[in-house]
């Protein structure tokens, strides 16, 4: 996951490409064909409904491009968001990139599936051979 | 028991080092205190009237004896105040009346989870890696999320079960654990489930309830309830499936948690819970999680799809426990005087086992001189002692704030009783008056509008008799502080609900309420009798309320049934006679407490 501070993403050009979406739309009614980044928006950090747009964007539709978090977005929730399929993140103004990194670093897996590793660890330790 | 994997471990030991991380961070200023709160709720941290919170998860209420000695420890090590915390929280509650509180003790709750009052907020990393040692967590007993999922007492035990429920319950707490998209939910959401013909788990008043259910080709598969709920709005959950099949159930939650994720309000706290769109939205809702659910089948390829092996897996953990049957009693007798004792304990307290030679036996936590639910670190090692010595070390939790030992054996219950009543948990009021249900209330709680405690207090100093308890048989009698109904007021037959009037503590009083239980009938919000009353009128009007009950009972009949035999308006006569004259202006003003508010708001 590409992480933004505030200052960078600003600088960043958010052309014809771009589709800036609502938390409040449903992804599935949108067009993408052509469609290269799409920004979806967490008013606050406790407002999950962007997780299942990207859910529906990455793991239902198949969108391959970039799927960018902005908004109240904290190091404390990068983890989930690149689990949904977010390839972005936006970090808000006060975040510390250096501690950010650790949060990826923490856990060996997660228990269920999520948009990009797409079955639960039951399924997938059957898969290597590591659950007897 | 389910046993923890390596990777179960790791995962609980991650966990405890993400919030070792975040706390750290909030201390040293990186992480503010309103960015900290979402996250350190997720992990069972809440702060409260005058000191932090904890709830530890006890999935499907069981657990080991090794665990409660952790328990314990975290009590006696961890749950103690600093003077000055301690003194301004006595000094506050004296002001209405409150002259003792306890610390270093745990406290059972209404599902199936432990809390302690007053571990310091800077302890909170190393109890969190103490209970990592014996695979015990807070994770999601809070916040907006899926919470810890609750079951049947008597799961895998009770001989009315059709399946136990506990394998399918620890897949789905995996399943839930941190679900990356729904940590941020409009409200917590809480799940129970039960494989039993009688519901022991208040199913109806969950966001999802689950019956294991056989159909009529003998499948087995789930009957799914979703849409109940208490708090201001109380509402019994709809059926939105007859049958499931049992390995669709976490691809069905997935639909019916995504759409409440998409469309459940945002905007106003109270109208949050899934309960309010199941009824804003009936069959609309029903609708859009059944196309969902078939998106998930047929589009995504159906990824959380339970294999046979892994139910396999799970299910191996949960055989019973290699018992010698035949081996002599230990050799106790009952004493010649006290046999009246035992023989009502048999009957309230000890329950009928799958298995014919044992039983499932309930130690009362409810007595004088504690909270109900309460329990010290003593009482608590002696729980795991007792667990130790006669049920193969396990416990459960009950939802009705009791403990639970599910391996008994027949011959082993003379000497059960006597230890337990040495320990004083042999008290035979299982489902009478005095096993109520009570939150911790105005003395603990930010959020409430009255105390608790003081009046389960009264209630059970006034019934103390146990002829006269047993007399009275059962009854369920629910205390909630405020109308968050941690205390289940909306679900007793008799049910207390604090209020606020001008800033002092009064009471409401409810009849006719049930939890979904044979003894209740089907689940339904008891009705309020009139204006609320003072503290000092209650053990008056439950006296009024029992009295007209022992006038106009017929035979052996429950106090429940006579109230819908007689009907409402008689007995909700006999609780506004009990009104005093006085117009109660030296009422305990509550004092407020700054800051937490929101904290107990996600509570």
């Amino acid at each position: 996951m590409k992480l933004l501070s505030a200052s960078d993403a600003s600088t960043t050009e958010s052309g014809a490409h771009t589709l800036v979406v609502a938390n409040t739309e449903d992804p599935r009614g949108l067009q993408l064909a052509g469609v290269q980044r799409i920004d979806l928006h967490f008013p606050k950090f406790t407002d999950g409904r962007a997780y299942s747009q990207a859910f529906y964007l990455r793991r239902r539709l198949g969108f391959a491009g970039e799927i960018r978090a902005t908004g109240d977005v904290l190091i404390d929730q990068l983890v989930q968001m690149a689990r949904q399929g977010f390839s972005v993140a936006v970090l808000r103004a006060d975040q510390n990139l250096d501690f950010a990194q650790r949060q990826f670093d923490r856990y060996q897996g997660f228990y269920q599936g999520d948009a990009v590793t797409t079955e639960p660890v039951f399924k997938r330790e059957v898969a290597q051979g590591a659950r007897a | 028991m389910y046993q923890y994997t390596e990777f179960d471990r790791q995962f609980i030991r991650a966990r405890a080092a993400q919030h070792r991380d975040q706390l750290e961070r909030n201390l040293a200023g990186t992480l503010s205190d309103d960015d900290f709160r979402p996250l350190r709720l997720q992990n069972g941290w809440y702060i409260q009237r005058y000191a932090p919170m904890l709830r530890v998860a006890v999935p499907y209420g069981e657990l080991a004896s090794r665990q409660m000695r952790v328990l314990a420890r975290i009590a006696r090590e961890y749950d103690h105040p600093s003077k000055e915390v301690f003194d301004k929280a006595i000094g506050t509650q004296a002001t209405w009346g409150t002259t003792h509180l306890p610390v270093g003790y745990g406290h059972f709750t209404t599902r199936q989870n432990v809390q302690f009052n007053w571990i310091p907020l800077d302890k909170s990393a190393d109890v969190m890696d103490l209970l990592a040692t014996v695979d015990m967590h807070g994770i999601q007993t809070s916040g907006n999320c899926i919470r810890n999922i609750t079951s049947d007492e008597l799961a895998g035990v009770a001989p009315d079960e059709i399946a136990d429920p506990r394998p399918f319950a620890e897949i789905m707490r995996q399943w839930s654990t941190l679900h990356p998209e729904f940590a941020f939910l409009p409200r917590k959401f809480k799940i129970a489930i039960t494989g039993a013909t009688a519901d022991r788990a208040a199913t109806y008043w969950h966001d999802v309830g689950l019956h294991l259910i056989k159909n009529a080709a003998g499948e087995l598969g789930f009957k799914v309830l979703v849409g109940g709920g208490m708090g201001r709005t109380p509402i019994t959950g709809t059926t939105i499936r007859e049958f499931l099949p049992w390995n669709q159930i976490m691809n069905y939650l997935e639909a019916v948690v995504r759409v409440y994720n998409r469309w459940g309000r945002r905007d106003n706290l109270y109208k949050a819970r899934i309960k309010i769109l199941v009824k804003a939205e009936g069959q609309r809702y029903i609708d859009e999680v059944e196309a969902e659910y078939q998106d998930i089948i047929t589009r995504d390829g159906a990824p959380h799809t339970i294999t046979q092996a892994e139910l396999d897996r799970v299910t191996a953990c949960f055989v019973p426990p290699a018992l010698n049957l035949n081996a002599p009693a230990r050799n106790v007798q009952v004493p010649a005087e006290r046999q009246s004792d035992y023989a009502r304990w048999l009957k309230q307290n000890v329950a009928a086992h799958k298995n014919p030679a044992l039983r499932a036996v309930t130690l009362s936590y409810k007595r004088l001189g504690q909270a109900p639910g309460d329990a010290d670190a003593d009482q608590l090692d002696t729980a795991a002692d007792l667990a130790d010595e006669f049920s193969a070390g396990e416990l459960r939790v009950t939802h009705d704030q009791n403990l639970l030992l599910p391996w008994v054996r027949e011959q082993d219950l003379p000497a059960l009783w006597v230890a337990a009543s040495h320990a004083g948990l042999a008290r035979s009021n299982v489902r009478l008056l005095t096993d109520m249900i009570a939150c911790p209330g105005g003395d603990f709680c930010a959020l409430a509008n009255a105390r608790s405690i003081p009046v389960a207090a009264a209630i059970t100093e006034r019934y103390q008799d146990m002829d006269e308890l047993h007399d009275l048989g059962e009854i369920d009698l629910h205390i909630s502080g405020c109308i968050n109904s941690c205390g289940h007021h909306h679900s007793g037959h008799i049910g207390i609900l604090g209020v606020d009037k001008d800033g002092k503590e009064w009471y409401q009083v409810s009849l006719g309420g049930s939890d979904g239980s044979p003894l209740s009938g089907p689940a339904v919000p008891g009705k309020v009798v009139g204006p609320s009353f003072g503290a000092g009128e209650i053990p008056g009007v439950i006296e009024a309320l029992l009295d007209t009950f022992r006038t106009t009972r017929q035979d052996r009949e429950t106090f429940i049934d006579t109230v819908r035999r007689i009907g409402f308006d008689t007995f909700k006569s006999a609780a506004n006679s009990a009104r005093l004259s006085d117009k109660h202006e030296d009422l305990h003003t509550l004092p407020k407490t700054d800051g937490y508010a929101k904290d107990a708001q996600e509570a």
